[in-house]
């Protein structure tokens, strides 16, 4: 599909990105010299063994944490170099997240936890907006409802409408499905999927699922905190 | 603005989960035993001054040897103060061929206008109050006058050129002590009669006083006014000093008051400490997830700050009803004490309560928050992210910092505050090191208990920091509440003693040392246990050693009045029972060496006199000098004869003493009083019975106030348990979800959760009864003067009672995490 090369129009590059953590046997790798653009619109699956690296990747490209070497540039500019609360702000203008385990608040209800980033992004609508989304995700007889009274399914569907409400250049997702039935994620993809294809957000999808996988324009794999192969998928 | 909507929007749901519940709770604690207690303090402090002001039957008391200008009584008028007039002379009355000595007290309507006077239709009958003053024409004379010129109620006396009825018999008059000291009896009269006997003129010796009184403000602010402008002729008085005597129970009342106060204070300091701890822990997650959606730090910190704020509002709120209707009920129970035109006690116990409660919050909310806005917002992929811990000591310091100020602000009893601080932070310290011993030791014992034990004993282990905290919470809140209990025992066991039914309730004074004989015999022969006779004489001090009084430096004018006044000296060989030695020594039983003399600890603190000072007395013409050997504290809840100074044996034998007595008569034998005063005119009975059932009066009432006040101070204790155990709920949840889906019974888990809350309980029951035990002895002596005595049992009650509690508290908070349904927990994991 899309054929966006590194360079000129890239949203979202990892520039020999390295993360150390201490442990008790001593400083240990866990991600090392990790190099990519992806540019934008391009939907990008991170793969690999449990333990490979995915999610601190994540961490790492959504400035959540910051790496010991090298750096990440969101929409050009340096997430090293900004404090937490800059980090916090681009993040508010660019960035969705939707997790394996949904993270919603549980004091909200499903239209307030939607309004959430529209109202730090200090969007003039919040309440209008929130309620079109969650409308897109066919919740609108739910809306009022707290995460306690959803089922899983529901919850990433308020998730998903959480993440593309502020419409972000970014959306990561860490195993959005990992929590749900084979068919409920299947119907939770589609709806991301769909979502994405409309708003030409760029898609991070971290996931152990090869089918999913293989929806993606681009599939990156890790191993052992080692980018062992980044690859187009075939059309 | 933001921050404020979404911590609006979220408090509602917020509201309903423990740790928000128990910081409420707290705050709510806090402001209502503050609000009721300052409420207590500042009326009882204010009835017991009033009670005090009896002695004068005013206020205030203006005092000279000419009439008193009506300029003062007009001034006294313009600051909405009420006045009477009074003029005292002594002079002889005539019944018949028999006459007496007597003073005359002639008063104007209104006297007195605090207290009220006692009369009698017949001797040593019944008594009532005297509605008002007697009528012209008549008279009230007391007891010893009437024996003295063989009267009765009807009979005509002859005073001066005046013929006036005696209409009653006067039992008591509140100011009965001023002028005690001229011994002649009294007779109560209406000034309007003073003109026509004739007896007020040149040369006579007449003492006029101008008694005020009103609003505890305008008469302090009347003081102010005058006490500059007046002339040396005219003195103010505005308190008595043998007030302390009958009053010290009540001034103890109050110090148990402030010591309820503060700790009251302290338990919701930690309740208050504990739970906003899980407060910033429960919102951790949000706060990691806010941050990820793009929130600021200032923006998560405001928003908990508003939600805390937002506690502390309703708190404020709900705990000031609570406060007002405790102050409804007390001020009910207490309406006796409590009298009608006290100010009423408006909204500053109300303010300074709630004021106090916000600043606790903020205070001890504020490391937790730095703490919630430096949550890493990994913590949305990796729930372990933790923020680095804030430096608590800092902040903890300053919280203390705050509380005590507002401690010092309320209570203004800074020995009380100093006691209790240091001591709690020691206890707490103690309780911290030897909570870690006695937890590293539990885990090892738990191979050899059964499952629900050692399970039990396994999670006190595994949360090693967090139980040995839990420890101390526990033992803190318990350490106070058995402190509570034990000071408040001892006052009450002091009290009753001041109630004994066996305390003495007559004094005899004038008594002449040939008579002392006679008197016992006439006690004697009706089967009643004669009285200890006290010689006492009359004295002036002339120097101190070698520098005549008159030139001396004083640091108070209590201290020139007291060495200027006629001295009352006894002397003694053994030290009384109601006495106690503070420094020096008492001189030995056989002791007949120069004169020594043993003084009041007050009056030498006030007057800077104390050991081996020579002090140099004039008595009936001849010197005397004494060295001071001793100084005594005295038990003026004994009602004994006491003296500011007491000498050595054999020390006043040539000088002329007199002798006064103290002993306890019941009703039925209050015809020996007749015989007595019958067969000795000359000496005085004062009756105490009436100032007895004043004090009995306020110790009650006392009494029930601190039990009410004891009762808000055990809510915040259990409000303290309550929150240590609400910190541990979520793990709990979890981990008994975990065991009942590995197919343990809910029983089995249930037992385990109380079988480790036994163990806390049980080592927090005793640590707490070491650190009670040591407090209650340093409390109950430094501040309430009252013996202290280890008690054993306390240690089995504190277990007891640490074990009760803290599972009785566990199980209601632990209850809906251990039945709440595993697949629910399990399943809720991620919201
Ligand atoms: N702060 C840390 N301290 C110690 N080890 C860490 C830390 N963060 C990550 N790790 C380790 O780094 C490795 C990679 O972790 P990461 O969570 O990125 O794996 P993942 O690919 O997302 O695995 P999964 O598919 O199971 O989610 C793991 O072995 C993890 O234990
Ligand atoms: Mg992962």
């Amino acid at each position: 599909m899309s054929s966006n090369e590194s360079g000129t129009n890239a949203v979202l590059s990892a520039v020999t990105l390295s993360k150390q953590v201490s442990s008790p046997e001593g400083s240990l790798t866990i991600l090392s010299d990790v190099t990519f653009d992806i540019g934008s619109g391009e939907s990008v699956a991170v793969v690999g063994p449990s333990g490979a690296g995915k999610s601190t990747l994540l961490a790492l490209l959504a400035g959540l944490d910051l790496p010991t070497s090298g750096y990440v540039t969101l929409n050009g500019v340096n997430l090293s170099e900004l404090d937490e609360d800059g980090r916090a702000r681009v993040r508010a203008e660019s960035v969705g997240f939707v997790f394996q385990s949904f993270h919603l608040v549980p004091s909200l209800n499903a239209l307030e936890n939607v309004m959430l980033p529209l109202e730090l992004a200090s969007h003039a609508n919040p309440r209008v907006a929130a309620m079109d989304i969650i409308e897109q995700v066919g919740l609108a007889d739910r809306y009022r409802h707290y995460p306690a009274q959803l089922s899983g399914g529901e919850k990433q569907r308020v998730a998903i409408a959480r993440a593309f409400a502020t419409a972000p250049a970014v959306l990561f997702a860490d195993e959005p499905t990992g929590n749900l039935d084979t068919r409920t994620g299947s119907t939770i993809m589609d709806l991301m999927f769909e979502l994405n294809r409309r708003s030409s957000t760029t898609l991070i999808l971290v996931t152990h699922d090869t089918a999913l996988a293989e929806r993606c324009d681009r599939i990156i794999s890790l191993d052992g905190g080692n980018l062992v192969s980044d690859s187009r998928v075939a059309a | 603005m933001k921050a404020l909507v979404f911590a609006i929007r979220s408090f509602g749901r917020e509201l309903r989960s423990g740790e928000v519940l128990v910081l409420l709770a707290a705050v709510v604690l806090a402001v209502a035993a503050l609000t009721a207690v300052g409420f207590l303090t500042d009326r009882i402090g204010k009835a017991v001054a009033r009670q005090a002001n009896e002695v004068l039957a005013a206020d205030l008391r203006l005092r000279s040897q000419d009439p008193i200008p009506d300029s003062w009584r007009e001034e006294a008028d313009g600051y909405g103060l009420r006045t009477a007039d009074m003029v005292a002379f002594p002079t002889v009355v005539y019944l018949g061929d028999n006459s007496a000595l007597s003073t005359i007290s002639a008063v104007s309507a209104g006297y007195p206008l605090r207290g009220t006077v006692r009369i009698s239709e017949e001797l040593f009958g019944d008594e009532h109050d005297a509605d008002g003053i007697p009528r012209p024409g008549e008279v009230w004379v007391d007891s010893s006058l009437m024996a003295r010129v063989s009267g009765k109620v009807g009979d005509v006396l002859d005073i001066g050129t005046a013929q006036l009825t005696i209409s009653a018999i006067i039992t008591y008059r509140p100011d009965q002590s001023i002028g005690f000291a001229s011994l002649a009896p009294t007779l109560l009269m209406n000034e309007i009669d003073v003109p026509g006997s004739g007896l007020i003129g040149e040369g006579s010796r007449v003492r006029y006083a101008l008694l005020v009184a009103g609003d505890h403000s305008r008469v302090a602010e009347f003081n102010d006014a005058i006490e500059d402008e007046l002339p040396d002729s005219l003195r103010l008085r505005s308190a008595e000093e043998s007030s302390e005597r009958a009053f010290a129970a009540a001034d103890r009342a109050q110090r148990f008051l402030s010591l309820t106060a503060v700790i009251s204070l302290l338990l919701s300091a930690v309740a208050i400490a504990m739970s906003a701890r899980r407060f910033a822990h429960r919102r951790m997650d949000t706060v990691a997830l806010m941050k990820s959606l793009g929130a600021t730090q200032g923006f998560v910190i405001a928003v908990a700050m508003l939600q805390l704020v937002l506690v502390g509002i309703i708190g404020v709120v709900l705990g000031s009803l609570l406060g007002f209707g405790a102050e409804l009920v007390l001020s009910w129970i207490l309406a006796d004490i409590i009298a009608g035109d006290l100010p009423k006690p408006g909204l500053t116990p109300v303010v300074l309560a709630s004021g106090s409660a916000l600043v606790l919050l903020v205070g001890f909310a504020l490391p937790s928050l730095i703490q919630l806005r430096d949550t890493p917002p990994l913590r949305v992929l990796r729930h372990d992210a933790m923020p680095p811990s804030p430096s608590r000591i800092f902040v903890a310091g300053i919280s203390l910092g705050a509380v005590a100020l507002l401690l010092y602000q309320s209570v203004g009893d800074a020995m009380l505050l100093i006691i209790m601080l240091s001591g709690m932070i020691f206890i707490a310290a103690a309780l911290y090191l030897v909570g870690r011993a006695l937890v590293d030791t539990m885990g090892r014992f738990r191979s050899g208990v059964g499952i629900a034990w050692r399970y039990g004993l396994a999670n006190v282990a595994r949360r090693g920091r967090a139980s040995a905290v839990q420890v101390v919470a526990f033992g803190l809140g318990l350490t106070v509440l058995l402190l509570l209990t034990l000071v408040r025992t001892d006052l009450l066991e002091g009290w009753r003693r001041t109630l004994d039914e066996n305390a003495p309730n007559q004094f005899l004074i004038n008594i002449q040392r040939d008579e002392v004989v006679s008197v016992a015999n006439i006690f004697a022969s009706r089967n009643i246990a004669p009285p200890n006779f006290s010689p006492l004489v009359r004295a002036r001090m002339t120097s101190i050693n070698g520098e005549s009084v008159k030139d001396r430096e004083y640091p108070t004018r209590d201290a020139e009045w007291f060495v200027n006044r006629q001295q009352n000296l006894s002397w003694a060989q053994t030290l009384s029972a109601s006495n106690e030695i503070l420094a020096g020594e008492w001189w030995p039983d056989d002791y007949s060496g120069p004169p020594l003399v043993s003084i009041e600890e007050e009056v030498s603190v006030e007057t800077g006199i104390s050991i081996g000072d020579k002090l140099q007395f004039e008595i009936a013409g001849q010197e005397l000098e004494a060295e001071i050997a001793s100084v005594r504290k005295i038990n003026w809840d004994s009602f004994q004869p006491n003296f500011f100074l007491v000498l050595s044996p054999g020390a006043l034998d040539d000088y002329p003493a007199t002798f006064i007595a103290s002993m306890r008569i019941e009703p039925a034998e209050r015809s020996a009083l007749a015989a007595l005063v019958r067969a000795h005119p000359t000496i005085s009975v004062i009756d105490l019975d009436s100032i007895l059932q004043q004090v009995r009066g306020i110790i009650e009432k006392a009494s029930l106030a601190v039990q009410a006040v004891f009762f808000f101070t055990l809510a915040a204790g259990i409000a303290v348990l309550f929150a240590a155990v609400q910190s541990t709920i979520d793990e709990r949840r979890f981990e008994s979800a975990m065991l009942r889906a590995l197919g343990a019974r809910k029983r089995i888990v249930f037992s385990g959760v109380m079988a480790e809350f036994a163990a806390l309980g049980a080592a927090a029951g005793i640590l707490a009864s070491a650190g009670a035990s040591i407090l209650a002895a340093v409390v109950a002596v430094k501040l309430f003067n009252l013996p202290y005595t280890f008690n054993p049992m306390l240690w089995v009650a504190g277990m007891t009672a640490g074990v009760v509690v803290v599972c009785a508290s566990g199980f209601f908070a632990a209850r809906g995490a251990i039945n709440s349904a595993p697949v629910d927990v399990l399943r809720g994991a991620g919201a």
